[in-house]
């Protein structure tokens, strides 16, 4: 170990792996892994954003399941949560999707309208 | 970079080890293949959370749900409702950990955690003792390189007699003051030592952090190093701690290899080395100058002082000796600055210290509170008080070293100078909690048997005082007490606690002198009245049947091994003392309360 750069940067790469057991506030994707989930393809989903969040070096992005939300039809269900902003669900997700979800929202703090759950309501009621 | 949604981290401390941590992991390996999440899940095996009562702990992150009591087909669920579909498996986990809503409780907001302030413990159970990267990234060895690179060695001695702290291995002296000691002593050749010899019976801090922060030692005697002059440490630690020298050695081999020992360190010219000695398990090596004798090669006994280490240790030369979890504050000292520090605890007491909670208690763990925390809140709030609803009677500090506290002195804020007026001590930091069931004098006797075990032998008050200390206690708790026992106790520890060479002498008669001066009338009783008020030592304890309760059911006289208990059936038996072994195995069995000892 010559310099602090060297330790900083050690540093830096093992925080996005211990990250999770920190305190931190920062951006959580929760992908509804239940059984309805993960029959409508919720896994390949999840594998997605992580993909995603790892390769664009998003360290405080959390990605997380969680069980049934209680709308199986609109599965996979994805919620994404900013820091102080109100929790925004993406519905019938899938993995090519991930990728502008990430950017738009996740990174810009654009939500991707059209695969809200409020696009899908709408669409149901025409 | 591997990213993974989730962490698993297992408990591979001693106490979760001996519970069966070590097979959960294995299951946990094989079931995250069958499933195919090892790309998504990560299992990591970190030290003790110091819940040790409820392991085998795993503690499951995004969610921080703390599961405890862990089988290997608890397992199974957990896998399979949890990390498969995401749902916490309630029934699993820890039942403070659950609020009355049915959320999970952060971690913090448990009743165990809530209290404390993990300074010395911070990254027992977070991190992978065995992975310095993860030591890396919650900021390690970044003291190391702001003391080498930004401050003089004066300032870093400035730093640590600033902010207050005071030896953690029980004696209390100010740690400032001792580096500024061994730093002024004029030699080319310095020291620096680790005292990790824990001996106090129910004391485990020590092996806590090594177990579960070992570079954190490593670093902060580096530190030391620097500060004192010294290119060369010995890390002392009892070789009945298999664990915490296997990643003390791996951490060592780490730090080589990163540099972060050797030659050269972070650029300069600043170099430093480790090498580990194991201790025998003799009590007295804990004792400075008996250490320094054990690491020298020679028989570990004590020398008297002055000349202290800091001017003539090791091998002659001036050496700093710290205790394990004084190293363990260090290098917080340095990064968040001595008046952080200086701002916790009490005016005399600085910053936190870690108590190993056990005996008659039902949180049984490690716990770490700022100073000045009283005995009530460590007791109740956080050890969850005596379990079965039994009365709480007194609480031994310092280990063999120390004394019993009785319920009276229960709101005492727990510091180094409010222990000693109380009559015991901080020690390393055992605390041994007792309830109505408990004899003090036979508390007292087993600690004196303890240090009467231990003695090195080579000064007289302590070889013979001790021994002839528990003859007395001895006598007393088989009834055969007589009257001048009690002063002939009081006359002799007097004179041990004044004449004895060394630590372990000196405060061995404490838990007698403390018991005498709180408990004296269990004493008297044991003497005068020929019975133990808490109904432990067996000799004074007489069986009798209480006719008005027994039925006659005969259920005692078949299950005494000696067919001492004789009566007719439906109506009341009797017992005969004389052949009476006490061995209680009537009371276990009777139905009707009619049996009783005193």
């Amino acid at each position: 170990m010559k310099s602090f750069a060297e330790l900083e940067a050690i540093r830096q790469k093992t925080l996005d792996q211990v990250n999770l057991r920190r305190e931190h506030e920062g951006t959580r994707v929760v992908v509804g892994m239940a059984t309805c989930g993960i029959a409508a393809g919720a896994r390949p989903v999840m594998l997605a954003f992580l993909d995603e969040v790892s390769k664009r070096g998003l360290l405080d992005v959390t990605v997380a399941q969680t069980g049934c939300i209680g709308m199986c039809r609109l599965e996979p269900m994805v919620e994404i949560t900013l820091p102080g902003q109100p929790k925004v669900t993406y519905v019938k997700v899938t993995p090519e999707m991930v990728s502008r979800i990430v950017t738009e929202h996740v990174v810009n703090g654009r939500v991707v309208d059209e695969y809200t759950i409020g696009a899908a309501d709408a669409e149901d009621q025409k | 970079m591997e990213l993974f949604r989730s962490h698993v981290l297992i408990c591979a401390g001693t106490g979760c080890t001996s519970s069966g941590s070590a097979q959960l992991y294995d299951r946990f390996e094989e079931l995250l293949a069958q499933n195919n999440l090892e790309k998504e899940v990560k299992l990591v095996k970190t030290g003790c959370f110091g819940l040790c009562e409820a392991g085998p702990i795993v503690i499951v992150y995004p969610e921080g749900a703390f599961y405890s009591r862990i089988t290997k087909a608890d397992v199974d669920t957990i896998v399979s409702e949890h990390l498969v579909k995401g749902r916490v498996v309630a029934k699993l986990l820890h039942k403070d950990s659950i609020e009355e809503t049915g959320n999970i409780r952060a971690l913090d907001d448990i009743q165990f955690y809530k209290k404390q302030k993990r300074i010395a413990l911070r990254n027992c159970g977070v991190i992978n003792p065995e992975n310095i990267d993860e030591y890396i990234a919650f900021d390690g060895y970044k003291a190391l390189c702001k003391v080498l690179t930004e401050m003089s060695r004066e300032e870093v001695i400035d730093q640590i007699k600033k902010s207050g702290l005071r030896g953690r291995g029980g004696g209390g002296f100010s740690t400032g003051m001792k580096w500024q000691f061994t730093y002024n002593t004029p030699n080319e050749k310095k020291y620096v030592a680790c005292n990790a010899d824990e001996g106090d019976p129910g004391a485990f801090m020590d092996r806590s952090v090594l177990e579960g922060d070992p570079h954190t030692i490593i670093e902060a005697m580096a530190i030391a190093g620097y500060a004192v002059g010294a290119d060369q440490g010995y890390i002392y630690v009892r070789a009945e701690y298999p664990i915490a020298v296997k990643r003390l050695e791996i951490a060592i081999e780490q730090a080589r290899e990163y540099g972060l020992l050797g030659e050269g360190i972070f650029g300069t010219d600043f170099k430093f080395d480790l090498d580990i000695r194991l201790g025998a398990g003799a009590f007295v090596c804990g004792e400075e100058t008996a250490l320094i004798a054990s690491i020298e090669g020679e028989r570990g006994e004590p020398r008297p002082r002055p000349p202290f280490p800091a001017v003539k240790g090791l091998f002659g030369k001036p050496t700093l000796l710290n205790n394990v979890e004084t190293y363990a504050n260090v290098c917080q000292i340095i990064l968040n600055g001595a008046d952080w520090f200086a701002d916790m605890g009490t005016e005399k007491s600085k910053g936190t210290k870690v108590f190993a909670l056990g005996g008659k208690i039902n949180n049984t763990g490690l716990v770490e509170v700022p100073m000045g925390t009283s005995l009530k809140e460590i007791i109740y709030d956080i050890g969850g008080g005596c379990p079965n609803g039994k009365k709480f009677k007194a609480v031994q500090t310092g280990g063999p070293s120390g004394g019993c506290l009785p319920d009276e002195l229960i709101d005492t804020p727990v510091d180094y100078d409010n222990l000693i007026a109380a009559g015991s001590m901080m020690g390393s930091g055992g605390m041994i909690v007792m309830d109505e069931d408990n004899c003090m004098v036979d508390i007292a006797r087993f600690f004196l048997d303890f240090t009467v075990d231990e003695s090195c032998g080579k000064c007289t008050p302590c070889r013979v005082g001790t021994r002839r200390m528990l003859e007395i206690l001895d006598r007393i708790t088989e009834g055969k007490g007589k009257d001048g026992d009690i002063e002939r106790l009081e006359s002799l520890a007097y004179n041990i606690k004044n004449t004895a060479l060394c630590g372990l002498g000196q405060t061995a008669p404490n838990p007698v002198i403390s018991t005498l001066k709180y408990f004296r009338h269990e004493y008297e009783a044991h003497i005068y009245d020929q019975t133990c008020p808490a109904g432990v030592c067996t000799n004074l304890l007489q069986y009798s049947i209480i006719p008005e309760k027994c039925k006659g059911c005969t259920l005692c006289t078949r299950v005494c091994p000696v067919g001492a208990i004789s009566g007719n059936l439906k109506e009341p038996h009797v017992i005969d003392k004389s052949k009476c072994i006490k061995c209680g195995a009537c009371i276990e069995k009777c139905k009707f309360g009619a049996i009783i000892k005193k």
